[in-house]
């Protein structure tokens, strides 16, 4: 057996990079360090149905084709398209992406990852009023109070807390005792369950507590009794603790982005961080979901100046998310083809999405069976990235690290990929 | 007044933008010229008379002109982008963007308008007749300075975050509104004659909200002040009983003013 150190995790977005794999025969057959989430997806590379061929659907029925042919009827599809949509990316690494913004560009095509329905309304918020971030290392070396608002890291990102409460730092010799806890939940999570203060807000009333927090920050009173179902002496509690942190961070997941108003929600919990600087140093770091979605906003961003829903339809980048983004051209059914990469809306997108993916051709670059394949006229399969491709992904903060390749596929990397359609779309759009 | 009149053929699957119907665009060409004018269908680009017939008479001034398009156009975007004079009726639906960036002249959609009718806008006038979707009047995308100038009339209801980040100009919604109407607005005024869901002038630092309705929810951050009779707004006098409410305390020196009808607010007053 094989031993293989200092692995990148392919799962969520704390990147945990100390992963070890034991390998044996080509084939990852236990890991160290990694939590369930993270080692299931190193040891069930196969999952239920992995696909090693092209296939194109024909009659209903899939047919397996050739790697040239399927790249040249991608490509085809793409070319001919009046409003394409490419959607996904989060789930590969940057490279790939880098190529897929060029294709985006090639093929007039509207761009968007699932930052569009996770951290989307993050980036608007930050583009509105700012972005008071930092890494994990000062976390773990100097936070003494930690905030996790709407999220459940013991489920979500099992090892988060393990890595940035429980840990000892420079500063935090101690690890827990030398930090106070605070999560913000409507529900009894389990890491509410963690927590010294619980502020169980009512549900979809998480503006309502900040802007109150906020108002008793700058000295004002609140003059009701509660608010969002929370008693005012425990709101001024919190702020005080708020107050006193010699470094305070916020970490903040979907429970927040997309309860109502979303990225509204996350502007007034950005001022409140902001507004909070003016007593000790307090940051912000959300929760990022798939390993590199972070990576795909970092790749948009300087090739394009827009993080997502990048629509280059006039041959130029535009941007609003409500107009360009996946689901609003979905759901307006504007997008006239799609191709999904690294992700599966088949899944996740709501039902009026999916008739529209029902109607359009939908290209799928996707190992397993999912949902999107099962809707998909064309499935091109890559070797996994982090196991099966290096490449580099973005941790949840903005750090860059190398994933590494561990075992060695046959299957043609989504870089490679993608590469070929760019190159055939080229000659496609040459010959008209 | 010259008219022209933009007959729409069937609307595409994919969406039309047309930020070339503008009597700015149409104003000293002929006919001829206007129909060869140039839209986007998706990525590509096709001239005005493959989606709308065009006839009338042209003008060589745009405040000389009304263009009418008579029928429904829903899935035309960017409709009067920019217009600074004339006038534009749509007689039916429109998609997103209506009047963006509108400068002067009158534009009226008698149907329902998508998201961001009046965006940025710094001039004229804007009435819908029927619904308009969210962010009416509302910035761009990570600007801090929204609607300047002019006023934006709809009759029916609107959507969220409507007026946000208003910097001046007037608006008045007849209907109902979603929530956060007014959001981080610094100046102008809205007026808002039905129920408001949530979160009226959230984060707001200047301005003034009139609500002639119900307000279900209202935030923790304003103060109130007391009960007003025949408010003075912008020059007009609004008749009634009203309760004032400075804020929005959550934002550092905000000194915006809410007004709710004593009628059906009684609930949110502290």
């Amino acid at each position: 057996m094989e031993i293989v150190k200092n692995v990148v995790c392919p799962f969520c977005g704390t990147l945990c990079d100390d992963i070890i794999c034991k390998v044996e025969n080509n084939e990852i057959v236990g890991t160290i360090n990694a939590c369930r989430i993270g080692h299931s997806k190193f040891v069930h590379t196969e999952g239920a149905m992995r696909y090693k061929k092209p296939m194109i659907r024909k009659d209903g029925e899939f047919m397996e084709i050739s790697y040239d042919e399927a790249i040249d009827k991608a490509a085809q599809i793409l070319a001919e398209s009046k409003r394409p949509l490419m959607y996904g990316w989060s789930c590969t690494e940057c490279e790939a992406q880098a190529v897929g913004m060029e294709l985006a560009e090639e093929t007039k095509a509207v761009i968007d990852n699932t930052a569009s329905v996770c951290h989307g309304p993050s980036v608007l918020a930050l583009q509105d009023v700012g972005y008071p971030i930092c890494t994990f290392g000062e976390v773990k070396n100097r936070a003494d109070v930690v905030v996790y608002w709407g999220c459940n890291p013991m489920h979500a990102h099992p090892r988060h807390l393990s890595r940035h409460v429980f840990a000892r730092g420079f500063f935090r010799e101690r690890g827990r005792p030398d930090r106070t806890l605070i999560v913000v939940d409507p529900r009894e999570s389990d890491t509410a369950k963690l927590a010294d203060i619980h502020l169980q807000l009512d549900f979809d009333r998480d503006y309502e507590l900040l802007d109150a927090m906020r108002a008793v920050l700058l000295g004002h009173e609140i003059h009701y009794d509660e608010v969002a179902g929370i008693p005012k002496e425990l709101i001024y509690e919190a702020v005080e603790v708020l107050k006193k942190a010699q470094f305070g961070i916020l970490f903040f997941g979907m429970g927040i982005t997309h309860s109502r108003g979303k990225h509204r929600n996350i502007d007034i919990a950005i001022m409140m961080v902001e507004d909070l600087n003016d007593y000790g140093k307090f940051t912000l770091i959300p929760m990022r979901g798939h390993y590199n979605v972070t990576g795909f906003n970092q790749v948009a961003t300087w090739q394009s100046g827009y993080p997502f829903c990048v629509d280059f339809s006039l041959g130029y980048p535009r941007y609003n998310p409500g107009e360009t983004g996946a689901n609003d051209q979905l759901q307006n059914k504007e997008a006239d083809a799609m191709m999904v990469i690294a992700s599966d809306p088949g899944a996740h997108f709501p039902q009026r999405a999916l008739e529209t993916m029902a109607e359009i051709p939908v290209i799928a670059i996707e190992p397993h069976r999912t949902p999107t394949t099962e809707m998909a006229d064309l499935i091109i399969p890559p070797a996994i990235v982090g196991m099966e491709a290096e490449g580099t992904a973005y941790r949840m903060e903005g750090v860059p690290i190398r994933m590494k390749k561990v075992v060695d596929s046959e299957l043609l990397s989504d870089r490679e990929i993608l590469e070929k359609i760019v190159e055939r779309v080229k000659e496609i759009k040459a010959s008209k | 007044m010259s008219e022209i009149i933009l007959t729409p053929k069937e609307q595409p699957q994919v969406p039309l933008e047309a930020k070339n119907i503008t009597p700015d665009a149409f104003a000293g060409k002929t006919i001829d010229e206007i129909k060869e004018l140039k839209i986007w269908h998706g990525n590509i680009q096709v001239a005005l008379s493959e989606f709308f017939d065009v006839d009338g008479e042209s003008a060589e001034n745009a405040s000389e002109m009304k263009i009418i398009i008579d029928g429904d156009v829903y899935n035309t975007k960017r409709i009067g982008q920019k217009m600074t004079a004339g006038e534009i009726t749509v007689k039916g639906n429109v998609n997103m963007y209506v009047g963006v960036e509108m400068k002067g002249g009158k534009l009226t959609v008698e149907g329902n308008a998508a998201s961001w009718a009046g965006q940025d806008m710094e001039g004229g006038e804007l009435v819908i007749m029927g619904n308009a979707e969210d962010y009416v009047g509302a910035a761009y995308r990570g600007d801090w300075r929204g609607m300047s100038g002019g006023k934006i009339t709809v009759y029916g209801n609107v959507g969220s975050e409507i007026a946000e980040y208003m910097n001046g100009g007037k608006m008045i919604i007849k209907g109902n509104v979603a929530i956060m109407p007014g959001v981080h607005m610094n100046n102008g005024v809205l007026i808002i004659e039905g129920n408001v869901v949530a979160r009226v002038g959230g984060e707001m630092a200047g301005g003034t909200i009139v609500v002639k309705g119900v307000i279900n929810e209202f935030l923790a951050g304003f103060k109130y002040i007391g009960v007003e009779k025949e408010i003075e707004v912008d020059g007009e006098t609004i008749p009634g009983a009203f309760y004032k409410f400075k804020g929005d305390h959550a934002t550092k020196g905000a000194n915006g003013t809410v007004y709710a009808a004593v009628a059906g607010n009684g609930h949110i007053v502290p």
